[in-house]
């Protein structure tokens, strides 16, 4: 007996292919704010390659502890040193020292993350161990030993922040891995023979770098608070290379006579932190493939 | 002729708890069978078993022969030859198989790369031409699209490509059609009568709906709690179940009266 049914040789009728005409997204106000911001202590940084207003040790014939005027946008610190010039050049340092230290977190915490999640159950516990012992020992802590042992100096300090922020790193790296190692198109994937080292590359790290990208700035924030709390404390970068974090140090026993003194470099690493944080939240909701998905959705 | 994939005593466990037991296939060239049962039978695991992909813990014992070669106690390496490029598999979900953020020309591609060395450009024409062949319209621009872009046939559609294009001799179908609405399922199974006929490949169907296996099949393997209750041809299962399960099975099945619409002759 033959029930006829649909004629099941004529593909289906065509739900629309929006393939190639994606959707072009908007740019969400908080990676506008963010990125302006940041945008802001960047080009500080980068300018004070070229130029400073003054040279870093040239006593000014404007006095000590000046309050801003036009030939000093910052006024002038207790020896008598353009403070503007020592912003500017303290944002290199907060900008390099950032970078640098979210790399060396990156560059420990991925591998181990990904190790955890890719490498069975021993891996798992042994990277668990280690992020966890990372996790409970304080990054200023850390710093101070390598201090000790060789020395304060920018490098050292980049090494202590990236070793404190890796475990972090590691953290959320295992965490966003494993979650894909359990999708079906990984379980498909090995059905079509792809290796463990090609289904990291194809299918894991393009699932989660968006959220490693957040992580990344958050790091970055997390980097440049260090560095001037590192620097407050003397153990960042020595002298004579100006810092956010050792101005404020300086500044402190004239805070009473020259507030502006403390202030700007504290409004300096607070642009720069809020920034990276305000870059981050704006990223995520661009980049998430799910919240992008849902606001697609509600557009239709 | 010749066998291509075989299991014999294939016999699953985990801690002391046996998930599978005692199972027994064969498949060459353009053999159907269909394995069937209800959910937690065990069904899905032979299928993982079947390619050595087991989760971790489980332990395996019996044979699993591929073109005559026992493997199953082989690396990982040798498992992978045979993935994709021997036996291959499509799954239930769609959706979920398939890489979200990957453009699907790219994952049709991936096997194909693999397995038979294509450059990208090759492996890419060889996309479109497998779109085109599993009905999908537009595959220039189709090949372009994210998963989430097109709709759930078409995605279905997609893995059937995926799993055929390095020519497997063994395609294993995970309930290729659970997900998916009843007309739609009619084309997909319609696709699978089709593309199994022109490639010549062998076919494990996996499935808890007996109608739609038995459309299919030539022979059907009937589990229950990891069990094989009974074994035979289709013909025979439906008309002399010899365990009580299979006939409590093919009643309930006759019963809504959708075996008839099932084994519809094509």
């Amino acid at each position: 007996m033959t029930v006829p049914l649909l004629d099941p040789t004529i593909a289906p009728p065509e739900a629309p292919v929006v393939a190639g005409a994606r959707v072009r997204r908007g740019w969400s106000p908080s990676l506008v704010a963010g990125a302006v911001l940041l945008g802001l202590i960047l080009a500080l940084a980068l300018v004070s390659l070229f130029w400073t207003p003054y040279a870093l040790d040239q006593a000014t014939p404007g006095g000590r502890l000046a309050g801003p005027s036009a030939d000093h946008w910052a006024g002038t610190d207790r020896l008598g040193r353009d403070q503007f010039t020592q912003l500017m050049l303290g944002a290199r340092t907060a900008v390099w020292v950032g970078t640098a230290a979210v790399a060396v977190a990156f560059a420990l915490g991925l591998p181990l993350g990904l190790l955890a999640a890719a490498g069975g159950r021993i891996a798992d516990d042994a990277v668990i161990g280690v992020v966890d012992i990372l996790i409970a020992f304080p990054t200023l802590l850390l710093a101070m030993l390598l201090v000790t042992v060789y020395g304060a100096s920018t490098l050292v300090a980049i090494i202590a922040i990236g070793v404190g922020v890796c475990a972090e790193v590691a953290r959320l790296t295992r965490i966003s891995a494993s979650r894909i190692f359990t999708q079906d198109y990984v379980l498909a994937a090995r059905t079509s023979g792809t290796g463990p080292i090609m289904i990291l590359i194809r299918h894991v790290l393009p699932n989660i770098w968006h959220t490693l990208l957040v992580q990344a700035t958050l790091a970055f924030g997390i980097a440049v608070i260090a560095e001037a709390s590192l620097s407050y404390l003397g153990l960042g970068t020595p002298p004579p290379a100006p810092s956010w974090g050792r101005m404020l140090q300086e500044a402190q026993p004239t805070v009473s006579v020259a507030p502006w003194n403390v202030l700007l470099p504290g409004i300096a690493v607070a642009i720069a932190v809020i920034g990276v944080n305000l870059l981050g939240d704006g990223l995520r909701e661009t980049l998430d493939p799910q919240l992008r998905r849902n606001r697609r959705a509600v557009k239709r | 002729m010749t066998t291509i994939l075989a299991a014999e005593h294939l016999t699953v466990t985990l801690d002391d708890r046996t998930l599978v037991k005692d199972l027994d296939v064969e498949l060459a060239a353009r053999d159907r069978v269909g394995l069937i049962g209800e959910s937690g039978s065990g069904k899905s695991l032979t299928a993982l078993a079947l390619l050595g992909l087991l989760p971790e813990g489980m332990r395996v014992s019996g044979r699993i022969t591929v073109d005559g070669r026992d493997l199953i106690a082989a690396p990982d390496r040798d498992w992978r030859r045979v993935r994709g490029n021997t036996v291959s598999m499509v799954f239930q979900e769609p959706l979920t198989a398939l890489d979200p953020l990957m453009p699907i020309g790219r994952q049709i591609a991936g096997p194909l790369r693999l397995h038979r060395g294509l450059n990208r450009t090759d492996a890419q024409a060889q996309a479109v031409h497998w779109c085109e062949r599993v009905g999908l319209p537009d595959p220039e621009r189709l090949v372009r699209a994210l998963p989430h872009e097109i709709s759930g046939g078409q995605r279905q559609r997609v893995a059937l490509a995926m799993a055929l294009a390095c020519r497997p001799r063994v395609l294993i179908a995970d309930e290729p059609t659970t997900a998916l609405d009843v007309t739609v399922q009619a084309q997909i199974l319609s696709l699978f009568d089709e593309l199994i006929e022109e490639t010549s490949v062998a076919l494990l169907f996996i499935s808890h709906d007996l109608p739609v296996v038995a459309g299919l099949a030539q022979r059907l393997i009937v589990m229950r709690d990891g069990r094989v209750e009974e074994s035979g041809a289709t013909g025979d299962v439906l008309r002399r179940p010899q365990s009580a399960y299979a006939r409590q099975l093919v009643t309930s099945a006759a019963q809504v009266t959708r075996l008839t619409v099932g084994t519809v002759e094509r």
